[in-house]
């Protein structure tokens, strides 16, 4: 599914450049719930908006579903985001003033859904994610865990690829991250695959797979017994 | 532009951010109604002035005759000029492509009487252009006419305050009046801007006067009026052939500078035309400094509000929103708003402005308007410029990537 070869990224910082990814070479396969990493500094961020097509890289090469990321304006990029991906953020970015039907519905607006379809197709995702009764409140009106489920059934709204979740369970109490785990291994089971940034041992653990990097080198890269989440919930 | 779905996500933006939106609305509505106002009150202004100083119809040039100065064609110097009827008819007939309307001024103080009332009044003997060069307002029956001129009818206009004077309640209209020791009818009652001394004539038929006057045919001043067309060098123009054309008609040396005298009035008219666009100007200026300011107060309520989305931009980006959509949301959103409120502050202006009418005269401030051009030009501007406004930041937003906006906090 994912293919990156060589992966170079640095910043500039005024005068002098920060090389955060010095070269990863890393494959991800369908269906697989990967966990990434690092310590704050480590690059696991960049990987994973590289990944996004929110950032762009400075060499190698990145395939996605056999096709090849590159050339990338924001317009194309905007397209391949819609079509492919579905993001998760730690910071749940909800629009807070649309409802949480139509936080879901957002994805399919801009893949051109008629009104009516898209409604109801987001409300199937809120009520894969348990949160059907909650459709017409507001992100303020919602828990932190709430947001976060209201956040992926947004981003599992467009059918994507490959969904990215940096750092999902960063601002949520150690239950409620269950519980997002809990539903990240559901959809997981049915086949998606699954990037997950966090610097959390017990939230790792309980994917498929471990990536560690280290000052923008992968220095671990294993499988693993996965722990159900809903033994803990 | 017409896609339903996207008026309803702007919509369903506005209902939802109903302060951003007044706040915005209120700028451009505020902009255009402050810009309607003062450029109305200038206006007014300028109706205020031109009641003052345009009372009297300023295309005029008075001819006077006097005595000459210089001996010339074996007439000796210091011979009286005097104007009569054929000098009228003449100039009349040699000048049509100048005159719009000429009329002798024949000056007499009277005692008139009425009843036991009596005082002291000027009389003018004048044609039926009269009424045009002095402004004079018929208030009540009518001026002296063409016929009166022919029959030389013994009827008198008075002035308002005449009127007041000699007959205080009483109508004094088909009533019968002794001018001098003539018996006059009066036919009308008039009103002059021109202030109170004006308005204590009594006009009477120039003919009737040379009639009282042993039957002569003398005319001690004429008044006539150029084509306003002209203006103020083609009325200098007229004025240089009117004095070759008299000088040579009187036998008066060319060098002479007496002998007739010239009152042109629009040097005067020339002031005040000047005055009056000066006016125009600071109007002008007035509005211009408002409507800049309108648009940067828009200018910044849009970088505002681009800069408060810049977040949920960089979430819509990361949902798969390309960037043309991001700046035609708002694009169309800016410029729904702006034409909304543009127009309200509109109508809101122009209606203040016409239940202003005469309640501010004391201040100067007469009929304020605005012409519907300037009106509508001003609001197509401020939308226009709203449009701008909105599109630079918007551009810039569609174009950072949806990384940098999402950290946006």
């Amino acid at each position: 599914m994912i293919q990156i070869k060589n992966l170079h990224k640095s910043y500039k910082m005024g005068n002098s450049s920060l090389h955060v990814l010095k070269g990863i070479d890393f494959e991800v396969e369908q269906g697989e719930l990967v966990a990434i990493m690092g310590s704050s500094g480590s690059g696991k961020s960049t990987l994973l908006n590289i990944l996004g097509m929110l950032d762009d890289l400075d060499e190698g090469s990145y395939t996605l579903d056999d096709v090849l990321i590159k050339d990338l304006d924001e317009t194309k990029a905007a397209k391949y985001r819609n079509k492919f991906l579905g993001f998760v953020f730690q910071s749940f970015n909800l629009i807070n003033y649309k409802t949480a039907l139509e936080n879901v519905s957002l994805p399919l607006y801009y893949q051109g859904v008629a009104r009516k379809e898209r409604q109801e197709e987001a409300l199937k995702y809120l009520s894969m994610v348990g949160l059907a009764e909650w459709s017409t409140h507001l992100p303020s009106e919602l828990s932190g865990g709430q947001k976060q489920r209201v956040a992926i059934a947004r981003a599992m709204a467009s059918k994507p690829k490959v969904l990215l979740a940096d750092e999902p369970t960063g601002a949520l109490d150690t239950t409620t991250s269950y519980e997002v785990m809990d539903l990240i291994q559901k959809i997981n089971e049915e086949g998606n695959t699954i990037l997950v940034v966090t610097h959390e041992e017990d939230i790792a653990k309980m994917c498929k797979r471990i990536v560690k990097l280290k000052d923008g080198v992968i220095v671990e890269d294993k499988k693993v017994k996965q722990v159900k989440a809903a033994d803990y919930v | 532009m017409f896609s339903r779905d996207r008026w309803q996500e702007i919509f369903d933006t506005i209902r939802k951010n109903k302060l951003r939106t007044f706040l915005s609305g209120f700028t451009v509505a505020l902009g255009i109604f402050i810009f309607i106002i003062l450029f109305g009150f200038g206006n007014g202004l300028k109706n205020t002035f031109e009641e003052f100083f345009l009372d009297d119809a300023n295309n005029t040039i008075s001819l006077f005759a006097g005595k000459t100065s210089k001996p010339y064609q074996g007439f000796k110097s210091n011979r009286r000029i005097e104007f009569d009827n054929s000098d009228l008819s003449d100039i009349k007939e040699s000048f049509p492509f100048f005159l719009e309307y000429i009329t002798p001024r024949i000056s007499r103080s009277a005692t008139v009487k009425y009843k036991n009332e009596f005082d002291n009044y000027s009389t003018r003997g004048v044609g039926p252009a009269h009424q045009f060069a002095e402004k004079t307002i018929i208030m009540q029956g009518r001026y002296i006419n063409e016929d009166d001129i022919k029959n030389k009818t013994k009827y008198a206009v008075i002035g308002r305050l005449v009127a007041r004077d000699l007959f205080a309640e009483e109508n004094a209209l088909g009533q019968f009046i002794e001018i001098g020791n003539s018996i006059f009818k009066v036919i009308g009652v008039f009103q002059d801007d021109g202030g109170d001394r004006e308005e204590r004539y009594i006009y009477i038929p120039y003919t009737t006067r040379q009639l009282l006057e042993k039957s002569n045919d003398k005319v001690d001043q004429i008044v006539l009026a150029f084509k306003p067309q002209l203006g103020h060098s083609g009325s200098l123009v007229f004025e240089r052939k009117l004095r070759e054309f008299l000088k040579k008609k009187k036998s008066i040396a060319p060098s002479d500078p007496n002998g007739i005298f010239f009152r042109n009035r629009t040097d005067q008219l020339k002031q005040n035309q000047q005055f009056a666009d000066v006016l125009q100007l600071i109007v002008t200026f007035v509005g211009l400094g408002t409507l800049i300011a309108g648009i940067i107060g828009i200018s910044n309520i849009m970088v505002f509000v681009v800069k408060e989305r810049t977040k949920e931009l960089g979430i819509r980006k990361a949902l798969g929103a390309t960037p043309k959509s991001v700046i035609q949301m708002i694009l169309q959103e800016s410029i729904f708003i702006t034409t909304i409120s543009g127009y309200i502050g509109l109508f809101t202006g122009v209606f203040v402005l016409k239940s202003i009418g005469v309640s501010l005269q004391d201040y100067f401030i007469k009929d304020p308007y605005i012409d519907n051009w300037t009106a509508l030009f001003a609001t197509v501007i401020l939308i226009l410029f709203g449009g701008i406004a909105g599109y630079i930041p918007a551009k810039r937003a569609a174009r950072i990537k949806p990384i940098v906006a999402l950290r946006d906090e």
